[in-house]
């Protein structure tokens, strides 16, 4: 039987983050008001998303101080605790893609090896940039015109219409398309928190002694480069790309992985005996 | 020396690549973004920007649309039930930028509450709450410049001499922004028309009139003021009215010169050439 912890608590947090903010419009909760774009925590504290905050400062509009408030708390945190965690315990879009590839395991898509000439990981962060210049040109923040991930969560809070097609496109270009296709290449909020999260505290590490080197976990990773340590070094996965989503500690049999804190020092240790 | 080379060789066409992608993508990306902001005739919550810088402002979150739902006065006298809120979210479908707030007056109009609930909370500063304080600082909705009601008298059955005055009782400002204006019915010689006739300094454009119109589609409805309004332009001066005299000054009618293409010809010229198709 496989562990499914992480996999579990992350579907509770992010259903649990989506009832909060339907029932601030339903019943009018006072918990988590608004949407990703700009929340109000407990009816004080706001937050917001840093890639909207910049794309609405990149149109000229000198943004109120809630907003710019609100994504520096969000920043910060992702900064210093949580890494790209809003990707896999946060967004919405995260469960749709999931699924997808579950499907594609199961329907066994993956066998063929596909060379996806134009679409490289690193595409996201020029998406990202365009969305910006794209933002400053049209003087409309650019990626929200097209954002699956608000487009889903104001779907759950204040009905879909015609969205739902956007939700529906991303499930089957992941799942027929690309493997991992948009939270992987495409997507410039995952992007910007693979930025804002590449120096996090919370790091999953690798015990190579423990390794069996079954590579389950890098058959169930979305962002398996990260995993290059698997079976060769004992240290943590630091690169930014990494969701933090755990589901390579979940599906290990052989405790080779677990949730740590950085440490600062073990990376120097590592480069030592290089 | 020739492995470097096909390095640099291939480093140069990968980045030329990604470059003229990114360009492609981008030129798209802005094409599309250009056509979905221009929204059609939107009606936008109370102190709303104007409507260019309203879709810069806008981080759509949907605050606004949560507090005008969530109002205590927005309950259903009868059932005691929420009722739908005026503001909605633009989804997909709707044709109005996606995630922006809005309201249809015909389903909902804007009630006009004194606190104005959807204005303060908004974060980004898209609905701005200085443009509606008074004199005191005080909130006031009144103050409010959604839009502005237009009446089309070809199917207002007041024009026609039936009896209806839904309009102007259903207005929040009575006898200010629409005010009943008589004329006597030549057709039967003895009856009056009441007619609706809405003023432009005072309408907030909440949309209570179009809402409360008896016929199918509306003959009063609102739209957004740059679209209601027109604009006689300065060089017309209101020589009855003191405070526009004075932007003339002290220079007299014979100083003052208009030049316009027409101008430079004489007006029997001009009037008398055939029209131009």
């Amino acid at each position: 039987m496989k562990n499914l912890k992480y996999l579990f608590l992350r579907r509770v947090t992010q259903i649990g983050l989506l009832v909060l903010y339907f029932g601030a419009n339903a019943y009018g909760w006072n918990i988590l008001k608004g949407t990703f774009g700009s929340s109000l925590l407990f009816g004080i504290i706001p937050l917001a998303d840093p890639y909207t905050t910049l794309q609405v400062l990149a149109t000229g509009f000198v943004l109120g101080t809630d907003v710019l408030l609100g994504a520096l708390i969000i920043t910060l945190f992702y900064f210093v605790v949580g890494g790209r965690a809003f990707c896999s315990w946060v967004c919405p879009i995260n469960m749709v893609t999931d699924l997808a590839n579950w499907l594609r395991r199961k329907l066994k898509l993956d066998k063929e090896e596909v060379n996806y000439r134009f679409l490289k990981r690193r595409t996201r962060y020029w998406i990202m940039v365009l969305g910006l210049i794209v933002s400053a040109i049209t003087g409309v923040a650019a990626f929200e015109l097209l954002s699956p991930i608000t487009i889903m969560q104001r779907g759950i809070i204040f009905g879909f219409g015609a969205g739902i097609s956007v939700i529906i496109a991303i499930f089957l270009f992941d799942l027929f398309g690309v493997k991992n296709g948009w939270c992987g290449h495409l997507c410039p909020l995952g992007a910007t928190y693979s930025l804002i999260g590449k120096t996090s505290l919370i790091r999953v590490k690798h015990d190579h002694e423990a390794c069996t080197a079954c590579m389950e976990c890098k058959v169930v990773c979305p962002e398996n480069q990260v995993l290059y340590m698997i079976n060769k070094e004992s240290i943590s996965v630091t690169d930014g790309e990494c969701t933090n989503c755990g589901r390579c500690i979940d599906v290990c049999n052989d405790d080779a992985l677990g949730f740590g804190i950085r440490s600062f020092t073990n990376s120097k240790s590592t480069k030592e005996k290089k | 020396m020739a492995n470097s080379d096909n390095n640099r060789r291939k480093f140069m066409a990968t980045t030329l690549q990604s470059v003229g992608l990114t360009a492609l993508g981008g030129l798209l990306w802005s094409g599309y973004s250009d056509e979905a902001k221009a929204s059609p005739l939107v009606l936008r919550p109370p102190g709303a920007l104007a409507e260019k810088d309203f879709l810069d402002a806008c981080i759509k979150c949907g605050m606004c649309a949560e507090a005008c739902v969530n109002r205590e006065s927005n309950v259903d006298k009868e059932t005691g039930k929420q009722r739908p809120g005026t503001l909605q979210m633009a989804k997909g479908g709707d044709h109005r930028l996606i995630g922006t707030p809005f309201f249809t007056p015909r389903d909902v109009p804007c009630y006009m509450c004194d606190d104005i609930p959807c204005v303060p909370v908004c974060p980004s500063g898209a609905l701005d709450m200085p443009s509606l304080l008074n004199e005191k600082k005080e909130l006031d909705i009144n103050k409010a410049t959604m839009g502005l009601a237009v009446v089309h008298k070809e199917s207002c059955i007041a024009f026609w001499g039936l009896q209806c005055d839904a309009c102007y009782r259903a207005c929040p400002l009575l006898d200010e922004a629409i005010s009943l204006q008589y004329q006597k019915n030549e057709r039967t010689g003895k009856h009056a028309f009441l007619l609706p006739v809405v003023h432009s300094d005072v309408c907030t454009g909440c949309g209570l009139c179009e809402k409360a119109c008896v016929t199918e589609k509306p003959a009063i409805f609102v739209l957004p003021r740059e679209h209601s309004m027109g604009k006689a332009g300065s060089h017309y001066v209101k020589g009855w009215d003191i405070k526009d005299q004075q932007r003339v000054g002290n220079r007299k009618a014979e100083e003052i010169e208009t030049k316009t293409k027409r101008s430079e010809k004489a007006p029997v010229d001009y009037l008398n050439k055939e029209i131009e198709y």
